[in-house]
């Protein structure tokens, strides 16, 4: 299969030193794929869940098929509209929200001349991104528990301010979550930008310079045109990922707070809760289905519209 | 012309930075401090920058209780040894691999794996091939393969450090010499990665550190509490309190269930712990990670 008839008959000794090259690569790879296999391309056939009802013990294969059912009860819910609301709306503001901090900062940090006070900076701005969701929701509750707050005891109280019920007042958690993801992300994509800024020819700025562009015209018409590439590219590498949230983020944060749901709650969200709370196989599989499905598709389209008009910043 | 212009430049450009920086570290400080609060003064006062209290009995409460945190700080550090080697290892043979083109079979395995990026089964399908198929609830192995043992996006890293740094020739030199595969990627190959290998090391020893949602997908309580890391003990500390609020007419069981909640300042010192080997390396692998973000940021 590997090689062709004639070249086994001609070539014996080639073959043999070909073979030695091959197996152990295949070797090497087997391990890989192997996961693979167990972790993506077997749960692949699972997405049958979603037009089945299953019954546990006799297996995804023998569970009688359902056609649509999951899929009417899932869109029928008003939680359908909700949960893809809020996993898009979120996605598109933390897209245009920590890009701008993230460049401003690139851009500003990238003046600082003390190396020493830069490093210190770019060390500051990073470690959030290095902490577990759970232990950001930790300290989300030292701020804002109704009790023991500290926004709530340390500066609220002291103004004379009734206190606020974070945890069950809705119209505040767009801007928390917006918040927090933000400040979580912003070493990480400053740093992305940071790396596309010092790539700029410096060149540029004297010449810049010597015709007497002062600091923010130098901004204007040569940092923030250089960066639109590298921001291009994480827009489209974003925009595949619209369908999908940080699940971490959602579900931690708001510390499941039920009254919350209308503005926190995404599609990982409802798929976990409906999937290992309500143990609702079909419920949760429908919502999986149509969020793998129409993410393929998002990335997809994405792709070949960048192809069409960028063929450079495609990704495949 | 060191202008007023440059020096205003300066100034902006460290007053913003410098904020961004405090706010980035500001919130931990509160946590710190919040451990380190007595319990009652906070309980009356709340978390504060200034408590007029402070008190160790928070990790007082933890040396007691060393046996359930000690065990899942070991179970912690066993998990993301074993991972860390495990995925290094999984990831750099797959990378070097696909690096092989002219090797049969090589494009597909390079497919297969950039495919799972755009595509895949859901939880629901990968929780029920685990649970039902390999049988790994409440097992080691729940918290070590599920999503974490390699990603597409590390093999690519490698895969491109491969065909980018080590030049063919390399390989071909030492093949002329006799060498075998695996002694070419062990004793050349592997050497000549060690800056990607340790940014890859690194990522995955954030994720198993940082991961508490195997945890909670494959552990349950009954039978799976010896295999607890210190994020899993954080994430039921939270189940357990919502779990509370929603069955609040149950007054009795309540009583004895608050008994041994960890109170107001302990759950802050618990996530103290956690999360100090992580504040502690941090000066020593930053140089890592700010490479394999700026490498995995930038198209290939």
């Amino acid at each position: 299969m590997i090689f062709s008839g004639e070249k086994q008959l001609t070539a014996t000794k080639r073959n043999k030193i070909r073979w030695k090259e091959i197996i152990p690569i295949y070797i090497m790879v087997l391990p890989g794929f192997i996961y693979l296999m167990i972790n993506n391309y077997m749960p692949m056939y699972g997405i049958l869940i979603a037009f089945k009802k299953l019954d546990y013990r006799k297996g995804i294969f023998k569970s009688p098929w359902c056609g649509l059912d999951n899929f009417r009860f899932l869109f029928l819910s008003k939680d359908a509209w909700i949960i893809t609301r809020n996993t898009i709306c979120y996605n598109v503001a933390f897209f245009i929200v920590g890009t701008i901090a993230a460049v401003t900062m690139a851009i500003l940090i990238n003046e600082i001349r003390s190396k020493f006070a830069s490093k210190l900076y770019q060390s500051a701005t990073l470690l959030p991104f290095l902490m577990s969701w759970v232990v950001i929701s930790y300290i989300g509750y030292a701020f804002l528990s109704p009790e023991t707050g500290m926004i709530n005891k340390s500066i609220l109280q002291p103004l004379g301010k009734e206190p606020i019920n974070w945890y069950m007042e809705r119209k505040y958690w767009p801007l928390i979550l917006i918040l927090v993801n933000t400040w979580k992300v912003l070493g990480y994509n400053m740093i992305i930008y940071l790396s596309s800024i010092v790539a700029i020819n410096p060149d540029l700025y004297e010449a810049a310079w010597l015709d007497g562009a002062n600091k923010w015209q130098q901004i204007k018409h040569i940092t923030l045109p250089l960066l639109k590439p590298t921001v291009i590219t994480l827009l489209i590498l974003s925009s595949g990922q619209i369908f999908r949230s940080d699940f971490g983020l959602f579900y931690q944060m708001p510390q499941r707070s039920g009254v919350l749901y209308p503005v926190t709650r995404t599609l990982d969200v409802y798929v976990y809760q409906a999937l290992m709370k309500n143990s609702d196989y079909g419920m949760s599989s429908a919502a999986a289905f149509y969020q793998s499905i129409v993410g393929f598709v998002l990335i997809m389209v994405v792709n070949q519209i960048v192809k069409k008009y960028n063929p450079d910043n495609a990704i495949f | 012309m060191k202008s007023r212009e440059s020096i205003m430049t300066q100034i902006i450009a460290h007053i913003f930075c410098g904020i961004a920086a405090f706010c980035a570290i500001m919130p931990f400080i509160l946590l710190v401090i919040a451990s380190f609060t007595d319990n009652k003064w906070a309980t009356e006062n709340g978390y504060s920058f200034f408590p007029q209290k402070l008190s160790l009995e928070a990790y007082n409460y933890i040396a007691v209780q060393w046996s359930l945190i000690g065990r899942a700080y070991l179970m912690t550090i066993l998990l993301t040894g074993v991972g860390v080697i495990a995925s290094v290892l999984i990831t750099t043979t797959y990378a070097y691999g696909i690096s092989q083109k002219n090797v049969p079979g090589m494009k597909v395995m390079s497919f297969l794996l950039v495919f799972t990026m755009l595509f895949n089964g859901g939880i629901v399908a990968t929780y029920y091939n685990y649970i039902k198929i390999f049988r790994i609830k409440n097992t080691f192995w729940a918290l070590l393969v599920p999503n974490l043992l390699m990603n597409a996006f590390n093999v690519i890293l490698v895969r491109n450090y491969i065909k980018n740094s080590i030049p063919e020739s390399f390989r071909e030199s030492a093949k002329i010499d006799g060498a075998s595969e695996f002694t070419i990627f062990a004793k050349i190959i592997m050497p000549l990665c060690v800056p990607i290998i340790a940014t890859i090391g690194l990522l995955s020893g954030l994720a198993y550190w940082n991961d508490w949602i195997n945890g909670m997908y494959f552990l349950t309580e009954r039978d799976g509490s010896h295999l607890y890391t210190i994020q899993i003990i954080l994430n039921n500390i939270n189940e357990n309190i919502e779990a509370l609020r929603q069955n609040a007419s149950k007054a009795a069981e309540i009583g004895a269930k608050i008994a041994d909640l960890p109170s107001t300042t302990i759950r802050m010192a618990i996530a103290v712990i956690g999360i100090l080997p992580i504040v502690v390396l941090y000066p020593f692998f930053q140089r890592y990670f700010v490479k394999g973000i700026t490498l995995g940021g930038l198209k290939e």
